[in-house]
C-alpha cells in the first residue's frame, strides 16, 4: 500500500467522522502521512456529514478527497452523491438496511452490508458504522486487527472508556 | 517524540501553550472554535488565563492590556471577527506591543459562509489596521507548520514588539494530521519596557498609542518602519518545489500551496515543467525568493482561495517582466488540484504554441 484515500459518508450522528478517525489513526500508527477533513457547516442529526481521510508515504496535498479509493456510504444522499466518484477499481461499501440503491458500477467492488439492522439484532444500536468499518479495512487490507484495535483505543474519547469493547465487537462483526 | 493526531485549531491552542501563552481572550466563531474551546479546557489546567470576552474587541483590548504587562497574550477569530479586531489591533501596534492573533479564514464579505477562504490577504498585509503599520504574517500550510509558526510568532514579534498574525483558514483549522510538538524551554524575552510596578526604583513605564505632538508620532512611525525594513530584509520566508528548471512557477500559500502541490505533481507526472514557490510569510513577502524563482520560468500562476489578492504582490515581485496568471475560487469554495492542473496544461499549452 502506498497511497489510500476514503469518503465516508452518512447522516449526522451514524459515526461517520468516527469512522474516518479511526482509519487515520490506523495510518498514523503504521507511520504514514495521514490527513482527515470533516465536512462542517450547519450540520446536526439528520443532516448529511462526511469527511475525506488521507493515508500516504509522501506528503498529502489536498485533505479533501474527490476520487476515494474507497466510499463508505450509510444513506441514499451519500451514495448518489459519491458513486461515481471512486476511482474504477475501487471499493464501495453501503448499508443496504438503510436504503436500496437505484444506480451501481460494474467497474468497482461494491459490498452491501445489513450493518444497521445487525447492530439492533446484536445489542450494538448506534455503532453500526463500525460494522461498516470492520468490512471495509478488511477489504481494504490496510493493517492487521492489532494494530485497528490500538487505533479504536486512541480513537474512543477517555470520559468513554466502556465504547472500546463495543466497538471491538461491532468491528469483528463487520470483518467476519 | 510521538507522533499526535490534532486537528489544526486545537494544534494552535497546545503550542501556544508550550510556548509559554498563559493569557487567552476570544469569542466563539466558526471555524475556529475548537482553538477556544482546547483553551478553556488546557488553560485552568496549566494556573493559565482562558477569558470568553464579551465581544471581539474586548478581547483583542484584553490582549493589549495583558500584553502591556509583559505576559503572552492571543486572541483567535474568523474573518469577521478579525475585522472587529483591526482596532485593537492598530492600537496594539501603535503601543509597540507584542501578540499573537490567529485568523482561521471563512469565506466572506459580510457574514459569508463558514467555509475555507484566504480573502482577508489584503487585510493582513496592506491594511490589518488604520495607521502606517504592518502586521508580521505567517502563513502556515500543515498542522505541523501551524506549531511551528506560533513558537515563531512569539518569539519574533517579542523581539520586534509588533503584533503578528497566524493567517489559516477553515481547512487547515479543522484538518487532522500527526504532529510532533517541539520539546523545548521557553525562556520569556526580556521585558524592560512592561508594566509591572516599578515601587519607586525605576521611572514609571508609558505604554500608550496616543501621540499629539506630530513631530513625535512621526519619529514613531519612523522609529517602527526601520524595525519593518529591517525585518523585510531579514525574515522573508518561502518554500521552494522543483522551480530550478520549472517553465511554469506556481505560487501560493497555506491551504492552496497544499493543492497547488497536487497539481505540479501530476503535471510533472504528463511532462509538464511545473515548480512551485509557497511563501511561508506573506507579510515580509519573499519577493526576493519569487524573484529568484521566477528567474528561469516563462510563466507564474498564483492560486488562491479569493478573487486575487496575492497575485499582485507576486507581479510585483517579478518586475511585471513575466506574465503571472490567476486562478482563484472563492466565497468558501475550495479548489481542486484537477482544476489547477487544467491551469497548468492552458498555460503550457500557451507556452509551446
Amino acid at each position: 500500500m502506498t497511497n489510500f484515500s476514503a469518503i465516508f459518508a452518512g447522516f449526522g450522528g451514524q459515526g461517520v467522522l468516527f469512522m474516518g478517525k479511526v482509519t487515520a489513526y490506523v495510518g498514523l500508527l503504521l507511520g504514514k502521512e495521514v490527513s482527515w477533513m470533516p465536512s462542517y457547516g450547519p450540520e446536526m442529526r439528520g443532516g448529511t456529514a462526511n469527511c475525506s481521510v488521507c493515508i500516504s508515504d509522501t506528503p498529502i496535498g489536498s485533505p479533501v478527497v474527490t476520487e476515494p479509493d474507497a466510499l463508505v456510504a450509510m444513506n441514499l444522499p451519500s451514495y448518489d452523491k459519491f458513486l461515481h466518484s471512486v476511482k474504477p477499481g475501487g471499493l464501495l461499501i453501503y448499508d443496504d438496511s438503510m436504503f436500496k440503491p437505484a444506480a451501481s458500477r460494474d467497474d468497482i467492488r461494491a459490498f452491501a452490508l445489513p450493518a444497521t439492522a445487525l447492530a439492533s439484532e446484536e445489542g450494538l444500536g448506534g455503532i453500526a458504522n463500525m460494522i461498516m468499518l470492520g468490512r471495509t479495512l478488511k477489504e481494504a487490507g490496510l493493517a492487521g486487527l492489532e494494530i485497528i484495535e490500538q487505533a479504536i483505543e486512541k480513537s474512543v474519547p477517555s470520559s468513554k472508556p466502556g465504547m472500546i469493547e463495543h466497538n471491538l465487537r461491532a468491528l469483528k462483526l463487520g470483518m467476519n | 517524540m510521538q507522533r499526535l493526531l490534532m486537528k489544526g485549531n486545537e494544534a494552535i491552542a497546545e503550542a501556544a501553550i508550550k510556548a509559554g501563552c498563559r493569557h487567552f481572550f476570544g469569542y466563539p466563531i466558526t471555524p475556529q472554535n475548537e482553538v477556544c474551546a482546547y483553551m478553556s479546557r488546557r488553560m485552568p489546567q496549566v494556573e493559565g488565563v482562558f477569558l470568553q470576552a464579551e465581544s471581539e474587541i474586548a478581547a483583542i483590548s484584553m490582549v493589549l492590556g495583558a500584553s502591556a504587562a509583559g505576559a503572552r497574550a492571543m486572541t483567535s477569530s474568523s474573518s469577521p471577527g478579525i475585522s472587529l479586531k483591526t482596532e485593537g489591533l492598530s492600537y496594539i501596534a501603535g503601543s509597540d506591543l507584542p501578540a499573537l492573533i490567529v485568523n482561521v479564514q471563512r469565506g466572506g464579505p459580510g457574514l459569508g459562509t463558514i467555509q475555507p477562504a484566504q480573502s482577508d490577504y489584503n487585510q493582513a498585509t496592506k491594511a490589518p489596521g488604520h495607521g502606517d503599520l504592518r502586521l508580521l504574517v505567517f502563513a502556515p500550510s500543515t498542522v505541523q507548520e501551524m506549531v511551528d509558526c506560533v513558537f515563531e510568532t512569539f518569539d519574533l514579534t517579542e523581539k520586534y514588539r509588533m503584533p503578528g498574525m497566524l493567517l489559516c483558514d477553515g481547512l487547515l483549522g479543522q484538518m487532522m494530521e500527526p504532529v510532533i510538538f517541539p520539546e523545548v524551554e521557553v525562556t520569556p524575552s526580556e521585558k524592560p519596557w512592561a508594566l509591572t510596578g516599578h515601587g519607586d526604583k525605576r521611572q514609571p513605564n508609558i505604554i500608550t498609542s496616543l501621540n499629539l505632538d506630530p513631530e513625535l508620532s512621526q519619529s514613531a512611525n519612523l522609529a517602527r518602519f526601520e524595525r519593518y525594513a529591517e525585518i523585510e530584509k531579514t525574515q522573508a520566508r518561502a518554500e521552494s518545489l522543483m522551480t530550478e528548471d520549472a517553465d511554469i512557477v506556481v505560487v501560493a500559500y497555506g491551504a492552496c500551496a497544499r493543492i497547488a502541490r497536487s497539481a505540479v505533481s501530476a503535471a510533472r507526472a504528463e511532462g509538464i515543467k511545473a515548480g512551485m514557490l509557497r511563501p511561508i510569510t506573506v507579510w515580509p513577502f519573499p519577493t526576493q525568493q519569487i524573484l529568484a524563482a521566477g528567474k528561469s520560468a516563462k510563466a507564474l500562476l498564483a492560486v488562491e482561495m479569493s478573487m486575487g489578492q496575492m497575485v499582485h504582490d507576486v507581479r510585483t515581485a517579478v518586475q511585471f517582466k513575466k506574465p503571472v496568471h490567476f486562478f482563484g475560487r472563492t466565497g468558501g469554495v475550495v479548489p481542486t488540484p484537477n482544476e489547477v492542473l487544467e491551469q497548468l496544461k492552458i498555460i503550457d499549452g500557451g507556452l509551446k504554441a
